[in-house]
């Protein structure tokens, strides 16, 4: 049964479902208690299962990300919100060195079972330090995995799917869909992680996106479509593990690909996936690979630098045009 | 007898000096007692003994840099009987690198990747059946190459097993046979001029033309104007040509299953030599509409595109009769061959300054010859000839071609 | 705290050991069979073997990677750290860890650790997940002085208070982070004061004096099982050896060093047990047989061990199944 609902509304129902059915998961995080979330995500779950479930945080990243670790390897099945991407960088040591490693350096006796939630991307005007998208730099590290929820269906099914998963999960929400709508059918069967989900099939082009960037992609491919060009469109969903299968099997049908990614371009998500390409599907493919990524440059705060710098369905467009002419 | 050696301190050091020894030969030492100091990269380091024992002999002096594991003296433990020491060199200062190799022959293999095993069956969106089971795979080096060289890929892959790489492409032409490569645009020149040569009945005829008065007209033209804007003797010659068929418009047109068709646009195809070897001969279209600076707009515009790979399929189709104009290259006299379906080619040789006589009286001109091969089965050697003259006549009056 | 001869045996056997693990590993390093770093913790045992007194076999232990001490106190074999060291698949970490990773899932030890106040939040976690299950556990965390500059220490501390949580911080305060000395770091440098500074418990013991040590960590790790919240206890030590191996030690005097030998925990044990009049019935000689025994037996373990197969290199990136 299906209900139309927004993103937010699905992650609070993700967690609270989670929460009612497992007494060893609880959130912690900046905020998310008494003031109900940063992004109003966990609005009302404090008043559900009190304080000691819901738990506000001092501003120490480090800290209680490294306790969530603590925890999660300890009996636990932990919630970290970071309220932003930005913040994480305070928390790296703990989920590069520790969440990362552990099982592996202790030569697979202990595991980390932790999920960290955290919103990402720019295009709030909030400027350089507040607008990064860093979720393609996560998915380098092994040991880690990254979800990019870009439906409210995957918004709800991945704080399952993080939580029942026995190593570390990091989840990305990018603010700017929070108020996004969409269907959620809470008994369907959840799409594991690692699997992409082809949303559009098309014949004359493959654009590869996640997160907010698929909606671009969609209407940027209703724009094709108009102009006779059938795009197919792919939520790429997890970064860390790719789903080369799928990706590959639309670069064998189309043969021109391009990725939209929020990132920076050098040393990104779509830099990993063209290599890929390049590796497994090269002969597949009829013109050179395509990606439209944010100009490298820290975000400014004023709306039409902004606007320029990140990607937009009017730049996915143009470079599917000239995909298309490419000899 | 055991050998106390230059001790590894550090996973990066390689070796150190020996400063000091702090004991001498025959001296007593314990346990954990330090025997001797070491100069490293990151300073003096004291360096201890680890057994009991007497310092038999010292192998390194003072001073001298060593590898980590070199010997450095030989220690009698406390148990061991004294002995005769064999004569022996030691080597006192090799500085190799001291990497320890690792101990295992076992070869590399594959590492086994931890699979997500998906516990339910999850319902996917099918995705269409590819095609590429039809597909050429080729890399992209490989068809850019393939495509200069005018090779049809689909010929070429249907012979390999796999992906076309560039080196297909050379041994696929060396198999053929030991003749240079022969590019498709010559396949195609080859099959052309031998249906040419079966099928159609030439005849020839030339004509010397004077063209003293057409070049002294375009250079006193030219000297007026600025350089874009100047006229080359091939535009003026293509303009002339031009003016001629509509005199004699039965040479500009086609033969096909025994009629002869004539063309409202006179299409003059023009031989252009390629810069990589091999001519083409793509059309100017519709020249009967142009001026002369159109034509020499038009021709070099043709020129520019021809060499960019940028022509028109419509100019490599539709022309209606062919002027080759090999005169740079010191031809004097041009004997072509009708390129099916057109019926006629006109061959323009070399400008030579040439004895002419005119008026009883010999002088020296500017003379072209010019030439015309005809299809005898759409034409006759009268037709030829009237054209040529024609030709000539208009070639005396450059200005009127304007 | 009752001092007996059971007791007083168990001790200095224990620190012994350490002692002559140590030495024995700085023999094998100087000859290779040991890479990578190596942190000795001699002249330390006192407080290793002091605190382990205090804890049971639920509590957790989180280290450094000056972290030979705790393990082996801990119950860690040396038979497992010893093939851990020489990089075997017998070693505690499969060899993936070396010197700085000893894991041990039986014993509950939860690493050292190459970051300094890096498991501070692990352990505030950890205390934080028994105290939700409502299990009477103290987890321990071992650091040193060095990691009293970094904010985790701070922060932990703080979180530590803040929620009650049972953890045991144990500062070992040799003085030194590495080759700066305290003086040049903190500007205060009574390491107790600042956790007091917290609202935590806190004192300050003579971390050469075993018996100091464990009467301190008895009473906290009481304290910290009736839910009083976290604790404190700085331990006043000295390591007599470098940083590590490769140190030439140019930041601080010989005289010190000499100084601070003079109260090696294994010969203040043995003034204590003197003026006890046990020591006698300690047999000193019978221990170091077979204190010496172990670590042979260690060493022949490592020498014999296996290289784990390159082709399970990937093992454990991920867990293979589903953990519950």
């Amino acid at each position: 049964m299906s209900e139309n609902m927004t993103y937010r509304e699905a992650v609070r129902e993700g967690i609270r479902k989670a929460m009612q059915e497992d007494e060893r998961v609880f959130m912690m995080g900046e905020d998310v208690g008494r003031y109900g979330g940063c992004f109003a995500v966990s609005m009302g779950l404090q008043e559900a299962f009190g304080p000691e479930r819901i738990i506000d945080t001092p501003l120490s990243e480090s800290a209680f990300t490294g306790a969530g670790i603590g925890a999660a390897l300890n009996g636990m099945r932990p919630i970290v919100e970071i309220m932003t991407t930005n913040f994480s960088l305070l928390a790296l040591d703990q989920i590069m060195n520790n969440a990362a490693t552990l099982l592996h350096m202790s030569g697979g006796q202990f595991n980390v079972p932790l999920v960290i939630r955290m919103a990402t991307g720019g295009g709030k005007q909030l400027a350089a330090q507040h607008s990064h998208s860093f979720e393609g730099w996560f998915a380098h590290i092994p040991g880690l995995k990254v979800l990019t929820p870009a439906s409210v269906q995957d918004a709800y099914d991945m704080i399952a799917l993080g939580l029942a998963d026995p190593d570390p999960v990091l989840i990305f929400e990018n603010s700017l869909l929070y108020n996004s709508k969409g269907e959620l059918d809470t008994a369907a069967t959840a799409l594991p992680i690692g699997k992409a989900l082809v949303h559009r099939s098309g014949k004359d082009l493959s654009i590869l996106a996640y997160g907010i960037n698929l909606f671009k992609a969609l209407e940027a491919a209703e724009t094709l479509a108009a102009e006779g060009i059938d795009a197919e469109v792919i939520d790429l969903r997890s970064l860390r593990p790719l789903d080369d299968k799928t990706i590959m099997a639309s670069v064998k049908k189309t043969h021109r690909v391009m990725i939209v990614d929020e990132g920076w371009k050098s040393g990104s998500i779509s830099a990993e996936i063209m290599a890929r390409i390049n590796e497994q599907a090269f002969f597949e493919l009829d013109a050179p690979m395509r990606r439209v990524c944010t100009q490298e440059v820290p975000l400014p705060y004023a709306k039409h630098l902004e606007d320029a710098a990140i990607p937009q369905p009017e730049k996915i467009v143009a470079t599917a045009r000239e995909l298309m002419e490419e000899l | 007898m055991s050998e106390f050696k230059m001790p590894s301190l550090g996973a990066d050091m390689e070796s150190a000096v020996l400063m000091e020894w702090r004991i001498k030969e025959g001296d007593t030492v314990t346990k954990g007692q330090v025997i001797a100091e070491v100069e490293t990269s990151k300073g003096v380091i004291e360096i201890e003994v680890f057994e009991d024992g007497t310092v038999e002999k010292i192998l390194v002096q003072e001073e001298t840099e060593c590898a980590v594991g070199t010997p450095l003296a030989l220690i009698r433990s406390k148990s061991e009987e004294p002995e005769e020491l064999p004569e022996k060199e030691f080597i006192s200062s090799k500085i190799e690198s001291s990497i320890s190799q690792p101990k295992t022959d076992t070869p590399m293999q594959e590492p086994e990747q931890a699979a997500i095993k998906p516990t339910r069956e999850e319902e996917l969106p099918v995705q269409e059946e590819s095609s590429s089971e039809t597909r050429v795979k080729v890399s992209p080096a490989a068809r850019k190459k393939a495509q200069e060289m005018g090779i049809d890929l689909s010929v070429l892959a249907s012979r390999s097993e796999g992906a076309i790489q560039l080196k297909n492409l050379e041994t696929s032409v060396a198999a053929k046979e030991k003749a240079p490569l022969l590019s498709g645009m010559r396949q195609a020149i080859a099959k052309a001029m031998s249906r040419s040569n079966t099928e159609i009945p030439h005849y020839y005829l030339s004509i010397p033309i004077n063209m003293t008065p057409a070049l002294t007209w375009l250079g006193e033209l030219n000297a007026k104007r600025s350089i874009d804007k100047r006229i080359l003797p091939a535009a003026l010659l293509i303009r002339a040509v031009v003016r001629a068929l509509e005199e004699v418009p039965e040479l500009n047109g086609y033969w096909q299953n025994y009629n002869h068709l004539l063309s409202k646009s006179i299409n003059p195809g023009i031989a252009i030599a390629l810069r990589k070897g091999g001519l083409i001969t793509p059309a100017l279209l519709n020249t009967q509409e142009m001026s002369l600076d159109q034509t020499m707009q038009a021709l070099d515009d043709l020129i520019t595109r021809t060499r960019a790979n940028k022509l028109r399929s419509s100019e490599m189709t539709q022309q209606t009769i062919t002027i080759t104009n090999l005169g740079d290259l010191g031809v004097e006299r041009v004997y072509g061959v009708i390129y099916p379906p057109q019926v006629a080619i006109i061959g323009l040789g070399r400008i030579t300054d040439s004895p002419w006589a005119e008026n009883d009286a010999l002088s020296v001109r500017k003379v072209m010859q010019a030439t015309l091969a005809g299809d005898h089965r759409a034409t006759d050697g009268r037709t030829g000839a009237l054209f040529l003259d024609t030709l000539n006549q208009i070639l005396q009056k450059p200005e009127e071609l304007l | 705290m009752k001092m007996n001869l059971e007791l007083a045996k168990t001790f200095y056997r224990q620190m012994l050991l350490i002692r002559r693990f140590e030495e024995k590993s700085v023999e094998l390093y100087s000859n290779e069979k040991i890479r990578g770093f190596l942190h000795l913790y001699i002249g330390e045992e006192a407080v290793a073997v002091g605190v382990m007194h205090a804890l049971n076999e639920e509590d957790a232990v989180l280290a450094t990677y000056r972290e030979h001490g705790q393990a082996l106190a801990r119950g860690v074999s040396a038979k497992s750290i010893m093939a851990e060291m020489y990089g075997k698949l017998e070693g505690c970490s499969r060899g993936r860890g070396g010197s700085m990773h000893l894991f041990d899932a039986a014993t509950r030890f939860y690493g050292g650790s190459a970051i300094v106040a890096g498991s501070l939040p692990l352990a505030v976690g950890m205390a934080l997940a028994d105290k939700m299950m409502k299990r009477k556990r103290v987890t321990v965390c071992f650091f040193g002085d060095g990691a009293v500059a970094e904010g985790e220490f701070h922060e932990s501390l703080n979180l530590a208070v803040l929620w009650q949580l049972p953890v045991l911080f144990v500062c070992e305060n040799n003085r030194y982070a590495m080759g700066t000395a305290l003086a040049l770091t903190e500007s205060e440098t009574d390491i107790s004061k600042k956790a007091a500074a917290y609202k935590m418990t806190s004192v300050q013991v003579d971390g050469m004096d075993v018996i100091e040590v464990a009467k301190a960590a008895e009473k906290a790790a009481a304290d910290i099982r009736t839910g009083k919240g976290p604790a404190f206890i700085e331990c006043l030590t000295y390591r007599f050896r470098a940083h590590s191996m490769f140190d030439a030690e140019l930041y601080r005097d010989k005289a010190e060093v000499k100084e601070w030998k003079e109260k090696d925990p294994l010969t203040v044990l043995q003034n204590i047990l003197e003026k006890k009049k046990i020591w006698a019935d300690i047999d000193l000689g019978k221990l170091e047989k077979e204190v010496s025994a172990v670590i042979d037996e260690a060493v022949e373990f490592a020498e014999n061990g296996t290289l784990e197969p390159v082709s399970d290199l990937e093992k454990f990136v991920y867990s293979e199944e589903a953990v519950q």
